[in-house]
């Protein structure tokens, strides 16, 4: 067990090493001044509601994540760090014991909401209860997640204990999810709905306001339990969704950053007009699109249609020139490419879609369509009106299919309707997207699940070969077995299959004024947004 | 008269009426669903059961009958709901936007009146001159120009002057305050919209002013007064002017109510917290309540102008006047 | 009936009667002397015209084709004004884009100028409860705000420009309907209409022969209006994404999106679109200005 935690950390770290850019930088060289107020900008419309058990938007990460504590997290000096997971309410990161079933966390003392109600266990047990068991009427987003959760208990005021059904390495990093913002028992008891429009936390900042659709403050919590935190006298994130606004409002400092990513023409304009005045970091993205072919509709029930469209698409080549446009960088499988259970190039390159020579993958694909009787295929292809990058995407693609003479139109339609024509099963193919908090790749990859096990599938599949190799990777504690098991699924589901075809990785790239200091990149955008060790240097 | 004015004002029911009912049905053909964007948009993944939970919460699994008669009934009394997306009452969304588009919309009519009448009428009197081909290319140039296509420009234009000046790019307050807290960060910020907005409105009521100047300058009565020896700057300002400002004034009010359409857009290019991106979003979102409330608004505003000025206009002619 | 009368009838020798025979081209040099901005709207019309229907020849590259190795290129001699953010030249989609342009906004105004023409004479001709339903629902389509039925449309049945055609239509009818049912409630009054029903004529004959050619000349003037605004609702519906589609050049959907997000280091992909929006639409409203000008006789010089 303990040699496979430490493989696990060194194959990380190397993975990580290689593959993140400059975001790992250790803070030890500066001291933090105090003071200031950071402004940023959230690229979003206000969310619609404060209830993070609730939301699944980014938007209510970056409004209100820095008024509250959540149980465990990555490492806020290095959240590009996947498979460590620290405290923040609690005093030591527990081993499993009973076989790995049980965690048993010990929780700080002396902590206080904004409201000056002492934090006990009882807070942090109600919490995750209101998001693993949630009562009637109330609705917790990931609850899924937590279905190897049997009970949560706190025994006294500093312990909480979680019992699991079975164990899986699945459920630390679901833990860790930045959206379990622990909230105060006594008002959960009072009114389960509370959390909705108001805010009570005990982070490091405290709500100071909240302007309807325009922008949210906050002011220093005075009693922050982790020492000299946070550094910033406040903050005020102001609601932008329109990207010209953005990179605008940082050119002219109006506001100091943004904490989702841009893309690299707006990097390049930012670089371009303040020179050093700006500091930029980047991170390989737990996002990344994935096109679904529809195979409940001919001619995509024919496996080897579907993996002719696949080997069609030259990823390797197209990665470079897409990331000059867009915000996409890395060729990868279903797994997140910064993880130790994600495929190595030699093992990506066995698989349709990731073949190193595109005209050997084309001539296959050619010659699939031929059997299949296939060679004059015009379809439409789904696309959400998202430019960044869906449309950049669904636009490259289209051109790839057209170099195996495959006609594709594209089909843009808003988020709604886009939503509505997948989950009715009204499109040919749909270019999609598979977007996560902590990487936590056994979470992660449900969603090539079928629809039967996964109700947020829409290739309308049903395939309960699939779901064995799943299942029992789920439940392997083996690390090296685990990863065998992770390549036989990632196999079936893209080359025996052809299910799911996931396209390159998204890259994150966060512009910051450079008198912003100590905020390192993840590969998330959920992740590390508290601002507690946030620093101005003005 | 009063016949005329209660005809007048009972046939403004079924238009609000028929607006209503166009809005619902429009609303609920469009494919989508509230929920599913609200759980599902990040990407990530949502269950089914919150969506049905949603759906229980928010009244959409009651059959659309009785929804389309809350609807009704709420806009008889006056109670908008509260917005599917937030929860929170329609009428706090909209008052809370409400503000700068209306600051906007105003300043724009303010920038309109002040430039249009003038030079409009300066045109009509010089015609065919040079003045009057400058003037007229200027008018058909704001109604030919893309607003939102002149708001990225004057952005970019006042980013990279300011830039090339001081060194450091000048851009406009990004957040709202209102004009009694901070006025010089509150104008500066509704200025360069007001502008954009403005201009198209500006030459509008330029053509308009100056086609009814020409006819009125064009009337017997004018032609009389010149006769008589009046000097010209009287005949025009107390004969022609009054007279010819009567169709500009109704050309204003009509145009002011089609200000939110290019407000939507405008909002959208500079960012402004406003009613019109409020329309979008609501839309995109998919939230009825607030939508079908946005709509109503805009079509009461647009109706009540409308009926001002019939009734303004029965008022001044004698023949209904005096029925 | 005929009527048969004592003055016998003597033709006019046809010599005597015709006018002085001009050249055309000294009647195009006579008005363009009179009215220079309304030729000024003539000639941008013409070009337009002319680049959309001659885009497969004047265009040197395909308005689709993405070049990833010259994205965000600056107006160079291969490409005279510069490519976009996928590589596509700028100058071959602006020629496309005026097909597109022009499409939607001929379409657009005839359809919408058609059907408001006849919805007003037939509402002005028959009155009464007729003239009152049509009056509602005329104010019903011009007060619902365009970007919903737009919205509406496009969601529903999908977009492209022939949706897109219809979403702008739309608004088009009732403002169109308006003003032909004033001009129509004059010539109702007129006791020719009257004759007309006298001899028997059918309503619909009444309508078309008689009604529909004396409103002519304020309608024509509308129509010219409409193209201008037919084309900048597209514009305006593809900056909110509500129009035509990528990868349909339109000078719309130029502006959107990549535009805005180059617009500091490749400011070309979001001027010329605009600019070749704001000519046409000019030349629209000068041509509309000059025969508004030459229709309407209060308006002319003395």
């Amino acid at each position: 067990m303990n040699w496979n935690a430490l493989k696990h950390c060194l194959v990380s770290g190397l993975a990580v090493a290689t593959l993140v850019g400059t975001g790992t930088a250790l803070r030890a060289a500066e001291t933090p001044k105090h003071g200031g107020t950071l402004t940023y900008m959230i690229p979003a419309d206000a969310p619609p509601s404060f209830d993070a058990h609730r939301e699944t938007t980014y938007a209510v990460v970056h409004a209100i994540a820095p008024f509250y504590s959540v149980l465990i997290r990555l490492n806020p000096d290095d959240p590009a760090d996947v498979t460590h997971f620290f405290c923040d309410l609690c005093t030591t990161l527990p081993t499993p014991t009973d076989d790995g079933k049980t965690y048993t966390f010990k929780i700080r003392e002396g902590i206080k909401f904004q409201d000056g109600t002492p934090l006990t266990a009882a807070d942090v047990a109600a919490t995750w209860n209101a998001i693993i068991f949630p009562p009637a009427g109330v609705s917790s987003a990931r609850q899924t997640w937590y279905s190897m959760v049997d009970k949560v208990d706190a025994p006294d005021a500093t312990t909480v204990v979680f019992t699991l059904k079975y164990a899986t390495a699945a459920f630390l990093p679901a833990l860790a999810d930045p959206y379990a913002m622990i909230y105060e028992k006594k008002i959960l008891d009072k009114d389960p709905h509370w959390y909705e429009k108001n805010v009570m936390g005990s982070g490091p900042f405290w709500f100071t306001s909240y302007d309807i659709g325009q922008s949210i403050k906050g002011t220093r919590n005075p009693n922050y339990y982790h020492p000299g935190e946070p550094y910033l006298d406040g903050f005020v994130g102001i609601f932008s969704p329109k990207q010209a606004v953005r990179v605008d409002a940082i050119r002219a400092d109006r506001a100091a950053t943004e904490f989702r990513g841009l893309p690299p023409a707006a990097i390049a304009q930012l670089q371009q007009a303040l020179g050093d005045k700006i500091t930029v970091q980047t991170s390989d993205w737990n996002c990344g699109n994935v096109i679904t072919p529809n195979t409940k509709r001919k001619p995509f029930d024919d496996v080897r249609v579907r993996r002719a469209l696949l080997l069609a698409i030259d990823q390797w080549h197209g990665a470079p020139a897409l990331s000059k446009i867009a915000n996409v960088r890395t060729v990868g499988g279903i797994v997140f490419p910064g993880s130790p259970l994600a495929a190595t190039k030699p093992e990506l390159e066995q698989l349709a879609g990731f073949w190193p020579d595109i005209e050997k993958s084309r001539a296959e694909a050619r010659q699939l369509l031929k059997e299949a009787g296939q060679e004059n295929l015009h379809f439409e292809l789904l696309n959400r009106n998202v430019d960044q990058p869906y449309l950049f995407v669904g636009t490259w693609l289209i051109d790839e299919w057209s170099k195996i003479g495959v006609k594709v139109t594209q089909k843009v339609v808003p988020t709604g309707p886009w939503f509505e024509l997948m989950r009715d099963g009204n499109f040919d193919v749909v270019v999609e997207a598979n977007c996560n908090g902590v990487v936590n790749p056994l979470m992660d990859t449900q969603k090539f699940l079928p629809r039967a096990a996964f109700t947020e599938n829409y290739g309308g599949y049903d395939d309960p070969t699939e779901v064995a190799i799943y299942d029992k990777m789920l439940r392997e504690t083996d690390f090296a077995k685990e990863r065998v098991l992770m390549r036989q699924y990632e196999t079936y589901v893209i080359d025996t299959k052809a299910y799911e075809w996931p396209m390159t990785w998204w890259w994150r790239m966060i512009p910051a004024r450079s008198y912003v200091k100590g905020w390192k990149i993840g590969p998330s955008h959920y992740v590390n947004q508290d601002l507690a060790d946030i620093w101005l240097d003005q | 008269m009063y016949r005329y004015i209660f005809k007048r004002v009972v046939m403004v029911v079924p238009t609000l009426i028929g607006a209503a009912t166009l809005v619902f049905i429009l609303m609920r053909l469009i494919p989508g669903d509230i929920c599913v964007v609200r759980l599902g948009s990040g990407g990530s993944s949502f269950s089914e059961h919150s969506v049905q939970m949603c759906h229980a919460e928010l009244g959409l699994d009651r059959p659309v009958l009785v929804q389309f008669a809350r609807f009704i009934w709420g806009l008889c009394t006056l109670n908008l709901g509260d917005s599917m997306w937030s929860g929170k009452p329609v009428a706090l969304e909209i008052a809370t936007r409400l503000p700068i588009s209306l600051e906007i919309a105003l300043l724009a009519a303010a920038v309109a009146i002040v430039i249009a009448i003038p030079l409009g009428t300066i045109s009509a009197l010089k015609q065919n001159t040079w003045i009057d081909l400058v003037v007229r290319m200027v008018a058909i140039a704001g109604t030919a120009t893309p607003s939102f296509w002149l708001g990225i420009l004057s952005i970019l234009l006042v980013l990279n002057v300011s830039q090339a000046i001081t060194g450091t790019p000048w851009m406009p307050p990004i957040d709202y305050v209102p004009i009694w807290k901070d006025p010089i960060r509150n104008l500066s910020m509704a200025l360069l919209p007001a502008i954009t907005v403005g201009y198209r409105y500006a030459a509008v009521s330029m053509r308009m002013t100056r086609s009814t100047m020409l006819e009125v300058m064009r009337e017997d009565y004018i032609r009389t007064a010149r006769a008589k020896g009046l000097l010209w700057k009287i005949i025009v300002n107390r004969h022609a002017l009054k007279n010819a400002l009567l169709p500009v004034v109704t050309l204003l009010g009509i145009e002011f109510a089609f200000l939110i359409g290019g407000l939507v857009v405008t909002e959208q290019v500079f960012n402004l917290n406003g009613i019109g991106r409020l329309f979008v979003l609501s839309v995109q979102n998919e939230d009825y309540t607030l939508t079908q409330a946005l709509v109503m608004l805009v079509v009461a505003v647009f109706v009540l102008t409308n009926l001002a000025i019939d009734l303004l206009y029965a008022w001044l002619d004698p023949r209904i006047r005096f029925a | 009936m005929s009527v048969s009368t004592q003055i016998p009838f003597v033709p006019i020798p046809t010599e005597e009667v015709q006018p002085a025979k001009r050249s055309f081209l000294r009647a195009s040099l006579g008005f363009c002397r009179r009215q220079p901005l309304g030729t000024l709207g003539i000639v941008l019309v013409l070009i337009i015209a002319v680049a959309g229907l001659g885009a497969d020849w004047f265009a040197p590259y395909s308005p689709t084709a993405n070049d990833f190795t010259a994205m965000t290129e600056a107006p160079s001699w291969t490409h005279i004004l510069g490519t976009d953010q996928l590589g596509r030249d700028i100058y071959s989609r602006i020629l496309f884009g005026a097909r597109t342009a022009l499409i939607v906004g001929y379409v657009s105004a005839i359809v919408g100028g058609m059907s408001g023409l006849v919805l007003g004479v037939a509402s002005a001709y028959f009155g009464g409860h007729i003239d009152m339903l049509m009056m509602r629902i005329m104010d019903i389509m011009m007060a619902f705000p365009l970007i919903i039925m737009a919205l509406a449309i496009v969601s529903i049945f999908g977009t492209g420009v022939h949706n897109v055609i219809v979403a702008i239509t739309i608004p088009l009818v009732p403002r169109c309907a308006r003003v032909v049912r004033s001009s129509a409630l004059a010539i109702r009054e007129i006791p020719y209409v009257d004759a007309a029903r006298a001899c028997g004529f059918g309503h619909s004959r009444i309508i078309l022969r008689h009604m529909v050619p004396n409103v002519m000349a304020p309608f024509l003037i509308m129509l010219t209006a409409f193209v201008g605004q037919a084309i900048l609702a597209e514009a305006s519906l593809s900056y909110l994404g509500l129009g035509v589609q990528e990868p349909v050049p339109a000078w719309g959907l130029m502006l959107q999106g990549g535009a805005e997000e180059y617009a500091t280091i490749a400011p070309w992909i979001a001027v010329f679109p605009g600019l070749a929006i704001m000519l046409t639409v000019f030349g629209f409203n000068l041509f509309g200005d000059a025969l508004r000008d030459a229709l309407d006789p209060k308006l002319r010089d003395r």
